[in-house]
This record gives structure tokens, sequence and C-alpha cells, in this order.
């Protein structure tokens, strides 16, 4: 790596803005797709206004093999040189930069709108479907196969069951899929620009509602960016606290997916047990600060719950009790030959595309890339209590499944041992105010996989740029690509085994 | 076979008694709040300034509470000097008509049933179509549980079905963003008439978080008629069943007070 072309970081470490690196735009293309090629990935990739109504682009790149991220900038006023020809992973992040800032990124295969919003800057709309800024939701065009008994299945965005809206299109010969199209932004709330001039009283809420089943992990990210902003430290115990949220989180999604997946199949019995065992966990969440989701629960310098002895003894007990009936309820799934000839060779990815398209969390582990933050980009309570990565080979529904099993395993062992061995000490410190121009990209392991937020702080120590990227933002082309010569009747399972978020992507 | 009975007696009975006996709730779960103007302190606004959501007013006899707004996430409680709001453990909220969530003392006027010709026709058999129009996700799995064992919503003859013309109804969450509008109105002109519309969460009554933002329309009321309002930051599934049986009628109480 030229080290005058990267601000090298640490998870959830500040920087100066000033000590971000400005490229050229042939300089900046080369050192990123020479880091690509050697293994790093995109973690964002997005635009921030500047005084004079120009842009600039920034990139954060995530090292797993260093355990360090790697940030740069270009200025770009209409357009750049696209990166996707030569690195899928950019695919979606260059559509998003097209949508918010008018950004032509040149020679871009499929550029098209991602959550149909207006831009953030004036000027020319580059869509030729729309001559106004007013565009509507999956109005553009969509890819097309042509040719004999060749059909179009059309769904949403009303789903049939109870879940956030999208638009799918498969494109089919009778039940076999050629292609799935997928257009989202639905549920696009305008949460980022309404974080610009922050924090203010309503930032951590909007946090929490980035995507409701993830209000820990990104509430997690947002305290780290807060906190290396403030430049303060968080206790032991609060480390451990958090660790022991976001846990419990990832065990209670982990367990409805695996009751959701049993359900796409027909098999009743783990699906009913999963399904009332997921909310054991989220109780237990409830018991820590009154939310099943964790609300109320991580703010800006530690945890805004004490927690007692008695309290610990009674999670303790009710995780034991719970993870042996999950146990009980997922084992079924595996010894039910029925189950594995469903699961087995559905949806499979190769590790090659996963790596291509930048997948994370269980979606790319299944593919048997070791990715999670907690291991090779660690913060808070993880730079001291290692979790072995779970991983898997076949890169199928089964995969998806079986990863998930593994960490509910992992995950519960470590929040048992974390309540077991707590820290003594004070759980919430003040956070003074935020460093003026600076820059911080923090990092965490979410159930769904990595998720970043990137702020950068004015004059006045003000957010005027914060990016939040879930870890769905890269992950739905890959649903996408699963589903290619499958059968339609894959396609809920397809889903389930991913699970992702619309209302985190959308923003 | 063997296996799957045996996990079936491990897993054992777990459906809960609701309404016949009061739900287990967590000691920090946050229910109606009660609001104790005695205690205010003149001229402090502490209170108000601290609300995330501007759910909170000061008027001349004390501080009113608009629970369609608010996100029951304690801000106000910590601001308050003076231990004027806090928030119960009652988890019955619901409500029919929008001004009934805006409270200035502890009581809150609860749902009142369906009226007779609508009872006959929904009150046995309800069949909803959710639709999801920007909600983060919690309100939507907290909709799902309800489906689950422990809630059983099937046994009081409601269920969820998958087109808006099979439906006598819609249970909508999220804000209403502006990219749901349409197909918000679509499925609701969809459903055959009579329907009844149920708002939950703080989102779908008054845009919740996202209130104000040019991306959304505040709330489902912006849209369409709304028959039943249930608060919450999401609501707790006891809560959004009690405020189904109420509207069904098998729940009568129609006052909730810590008085």
């Amino acid at each position: 790596m030229n080290s005058a072309s990267w601000l090298s970081v640490h998870n959830s470490e500040a920087a100066p803005l000033d000590a971000l690196p400005v490229l050229s735009q042939v300089e900046f293309r080369q050192e990123v797709l020479s880091e690509i090629d050697a293994g790093a990935r995109l973690a964002a990739f997005f635009g921030v206004p500047q005084p004079d109504e120009t842009c600039r682009l920034i990139l954060v790149l995530a090292d797993d093999r260093s355990g360090s991220l790697a940030l740069t900038s270009i200025e770009a006023h209409e357009s750049y040189p696209a990166l996707t020809p030569d690195c899928p992973q950019a695919h979606w992040f260059e559509r998003e930069i097209a949508e918010q800032w008018n950004i032509r990124p040149e020679g871009h295969p499929w550029l098209k709108p991602i959550r149909f919003q207006a831009a953030s800057r004036p000027g020319q709309t580059i869509w030729p479907e729309t001559n106004t800024a007013d565009i509507l939701p999956s109005v553009t065009t969509f890819f097309q196969v042509r040719g004999a008994e060749v059909h179009e299945v059309a769904v949403g965005p009303v789903h049939a069951g109870v879940i956030e809206p999208g638009h799918f299109r498969f494109q089919c010969h009778g039940e076999h899929v050629f292609h799935l199209e997928i257009a989202l932004g639905y549920q696009h709330r305008g949460i980022e620009n309404a974080l610009v001039g922050g924090p203010h009283k309503r930032t951590i809420h909007y946090m929490e509602t980035l995507a409701g089943d993830t209000s820990v992990g990104h509430a997690t990210a947002y305290c780290q960016a807060i906190e290396a902003l403030a430049d303060s430290q968080v206790s032991a115990r609060a480390q451990a606290l958090r660790g022991i949220a976001l846990e419990l989180e990832r065990l209670a999604n982990h367990t409805g997916d695996l009751g959701a997946l049993a359900g796409d199949v027909g098999y009743l019995p783990t699906a009913s047990y999963c399904g009332r065992l997921r909310g054991d966990f989220l109780n237990m969440t409830a018991l820590l600060c009154g939310s099943r989701f964790g609300r109320g629960f991580l703010r800006p310098g530690g945890v805004g719950f004490e927690v007692e002895s008695e309290r610990v003894a009674q999670l303790l007990t009710r995780l034991d009790s719970t993870i042996n009936h999950v146990a009980g309820a997922v084992n079924l799934l595996w010894e039910t030959p029925s189950i594995r000839a469903r699961f087995d060779d559905i949806g499979a990815l190769t590790k090659e595309t996963c790596r291509d398209l930048g997948l994370v969390g269980p979606a790319a582990r299944a593919c048997g890339l070791a990715r999670d933050v907690r291991h090779s980009l660690p913060s808070g309570i993880f730079r001291d209590v290692q979790l072995p990565v779970s991983t898997c080979e076949t890169g199928d529904v089964f995969a998806r499944a079986y990863v998930r099993w593994l960490e509910i395993r992992r995950s519960a062992a470590f929040v048992s041992k974390q309540l077991k061995e707590l820290p003594a000490g004070p759980s919430r410190s003040d956070v003074g105010p935020l460093l003026p121009r600076h820059v911080v990209a923090a990092l965490t392991e979410g159930w769904r996989g990595e998720i970043c937020h990137v702020a950068l702080t004015d004059e006045q120590g003000r957010f005027f740029a914060y990016k939040v990227v879930d870890p769905s933002f890269h992950n739905w082309m890959g649903l996408a690509m699963a589903l290619r010569n499958q059968q339609i009747s894959d396609f809920p399972l397809c889903n389930k085994s991913f699970n992702l978020s619309y209302c985190g992507h959308d923003l | 076979m063997f296996k799957i009975l045996k996990t079936r007696l491990q897993q054992g009975y777990r459906t809960s008694a609701y309404p016949a006996q009061a739900p287990v709730l967590p000691d920090r779960f946050r229910g109606r709040p009660v609001l104790d103007a005695s205690k205010c302190v003149e001229e402090c606004r502490a209170c108000v300034e601290a609300c995330p959501t501007d759910a909170i007013a000061r008027t001349a006899t004390g501080p009113r509470l608009d629970l369609g707004r608010c996100l029951f996430c304690t801000d106000c409680t910590q601001a308050c000097p003076e231990e004027a709001i806090r928030f119960t453990q009652d988890h019955r909220l619901a409500v029919r008509a929008r001004q009934d969530l805006v409270m200035d003392g502890d009581t809150l006027r609860l749902a009142r049933a369906l009226d007779d010709s609508a009872r006959r026709l929904f009150g046995r058999s309800l069949n909803l179509r959710q639709v999801s129009a920007g909600g983060c996700n919690a309100c939507e799995a907290d909709v799902n549980v309800l489906n689950t064992v422990v809630f059983d919503l099937g046994r009081f003859g409601v269920q969820f079905v998958a087109s808006p013309r099979h439906a006598d109804g819609l249970l909508i969450t999220g804000p209403v963003t502006r990219n749901m509008q349409f197909a918000l109105r679509k499925t609701y002109d969809a459903v055959p008439a009579p329907k009844i519309v149920l708002a939950v969460g703080a989102c779908a009554i008054s845009g919740g978080p996202f209130i104000d933002h040019p991306e959304v329309h505040n709330g489902a009321d912006s849209v369409v008629p709304v028959d039943l309002y249930i608060p919450g930051c999401p609501p707790h599934p006891f809560t959004i069943l009690d405020g189904l049986l109420r509207l069904l009628g098998r729940i009568h109480d129609q006052q909730s007070s810590s008085s």
C-alpha cells in the first residue's frame, strides 16, 4: 500500500480530515483496484458535498489480513471513471453516488437508481427515464429476457407475508429462473440527510430505527463513532454489556431465521419452537433495558441501564434453558433427511462470486470466506475476547443455515462467559464535544454482517456527513445471483437464508 | 419421529392465558406514562426540550403528552428534575380516535369495540393484510410474533392473509414513505368494503422518529382513514393483541389509570 495515497486507521479510530488524501481520478482507480486485487474489500464508498457544490467521494477499504482500515478520496464534479467494470463490489455504491449526487460513474454497466430518491445536489438528473427530480419507485429499466415461453413474474412492493416492501422480478422459463432483479427504495425515510448537523436529540433514535431488528448493532457502531470523535474511553463493564446485547440480538435473529427456514420447507415442529424461542431471547434483551429490541440500552459513553447481580443471575438461568431448547429444535433440522434434501445445493454461490460481490456476514462465511469484523477488525469487548469465525464451504441454503447454528452456539457461550465474568465499575461515563474536522469509520459485526458507519465533523464538531452501510447493502445482489438457475419455488428458501433488511438498505 | 415427540414434550405448553390473565412483563418495560403536573416547576421545560419527537408540550395546567408521537424512550424521565413523568407497567394503550392519545394526566380512554353490525361481520373472523410502509421492521416483527404459540392469534379468529382481496382490513406499520404512498392506497382500495384500518406503532400514527421528513407522510391517517391506533416504538405484542381484542369486543374495560 502506497502510504501517501491512503489514510490508514484502526476500526473506530478518529483521524483529522486534513490527513485524508485526495487523489487524482486516475491514481484513485489504480490504487483502489490494486488493493482490491490484493484482498482488501470495500466497506464504504460515498459522496460528501463541498461548499463549492462539487462533491468529494470517500472510499473506505477494510483489510482483513492487516486488521486495518484505509481511507482515500477524489474530487468529482460531473463524473469519474467507474470502478465497477473491474470491481463488481462497487456496483451498488456507484449507483448510490449517481443517485444521491448526480455524478456519473463513466462506464458503469448497469446504472440505475437504487432508492428512487431525489438527488441532494442540484443539476441535471442522470436518469434517462425521467426529466424531473421527482422519480417514482421502480420506474426504471429492468433486465429483460426474450424468447419463446420465456415469461416474467413480478412481485411486490407489498409482499404476501408480514414483511417489508420491495419489488422483485423473476425472468423465467417455466419454473426455471434465469435471473431475479430486485428493486428497493420503498422504505426510504431520509435518515442520512436528517443526521447532518447532529448529533442532536433524535440521532440515537435514528440509529435504533435504521433497521429495527439490528437496533443494537447500529447503535454500537454509532456509539463507537461518537466515542472516537470525542476521544473518550468506555469502561470494561460497559464494553462487556454491549457485547452481551449484540450477541443476544444475534441469537434472537438467527434462531428466528432457522425457524423461518423450517417453515418454508413445511417442517412445522422447528418452525413453531424457534418462533417462540426467538421471543425468549428478545425477552432477555428486554430484561436488560425494557425493550425487546434493545432500545435505550446503548448510549454514547456506555450503556443506559445498570445490570445488577440478580439480573445477571436471571439472565444466566434463562439463557441456559433457552439454548437447550434451541438445540433440541434445531437439531431436528439436521437429522431430517427431507430437510437436508431441500437445503442442499439450493441457491449456491461460489466463493469467487461471493468475493467479487463483496458479500459480508453469514452469507459470506457460508461460502468459506472468513469475514467477521469481531475477528479481523475487532472493537470493544471483541478486542479482548476472540470468537472463532464460523464458516461453511458449500455456499448454499444449508451452509447459510448451518453457519447460523454454529454462531448460535458460540454466541451463547460468549454471553454466558461474559455474564459470569462481568467486570465491576461504572457502566457509563460522560462524553465531551466532538473533535472538529475529523473523520471516523466504525465497524461492528451485526447479526446480518458488517455494519459500517462513517462520520465526518465540521469546524464546530457537528456532523456534516454521516454514512451508514448496512450489511444488506452488500448482500442484496448476492440473493439475486443465488436465484440464477433455481426454481421459483426455491425463492422463499433463498430469501430467508439471506434474510436481508429493506429499511437498513433504503435508510 | 421419536425425537420429534421427545422435543415436543421438552418444549412444553407455552400459550399465554391472555386476556384471562395479565401478562408478565419485564420490570423495565415502559407502558402507559403518568404525568403529575403538581410536581412541575414553573417555567421548567426540561421534558419538552428532551423529547426527540416533540411529543410533550407544556400547557397552562402542566405537561401534555401525545402518546402517538411517544417513542417510550425515557429521555423525558431522565431530563425531569422532579420525576413528574414516569412510565408504568400498563401495556394497555390502544385507542379509537387520534385525539384520545393526547394525555395530560394518567388516564387514557382505551379503545371501545366496533359497533354491533361491524362486530357481527368481523368479531369471530378477522382477516388482516399487513402493509409495512417504511417501518424499521421492529413493529413488523412484533406483529409477526402474534402468530407464535405464545400469543396464538388464531385462537381469536384473527389471521394475516396474503391478498387484500381476502382481507377485512389493513394493519399498517411505518410512517408511510413517499415511495409507499401509492402502493398503500392501492392496497386499501383493493380491500372490499366495509373495511377497517389499524395503525401500529409511533411511525404509523404520527411519523415517529421520521416525523416531518420530506420523504415521509406523517402516518397512516394522512393517506387512509384509521379505526384503531396502537402506540409504541414498537408496541409490545401484548399491547397489539390487547388493541385487537378491544376492537373485537373481547375486552371491555375502557379506562386505564393508576387511580
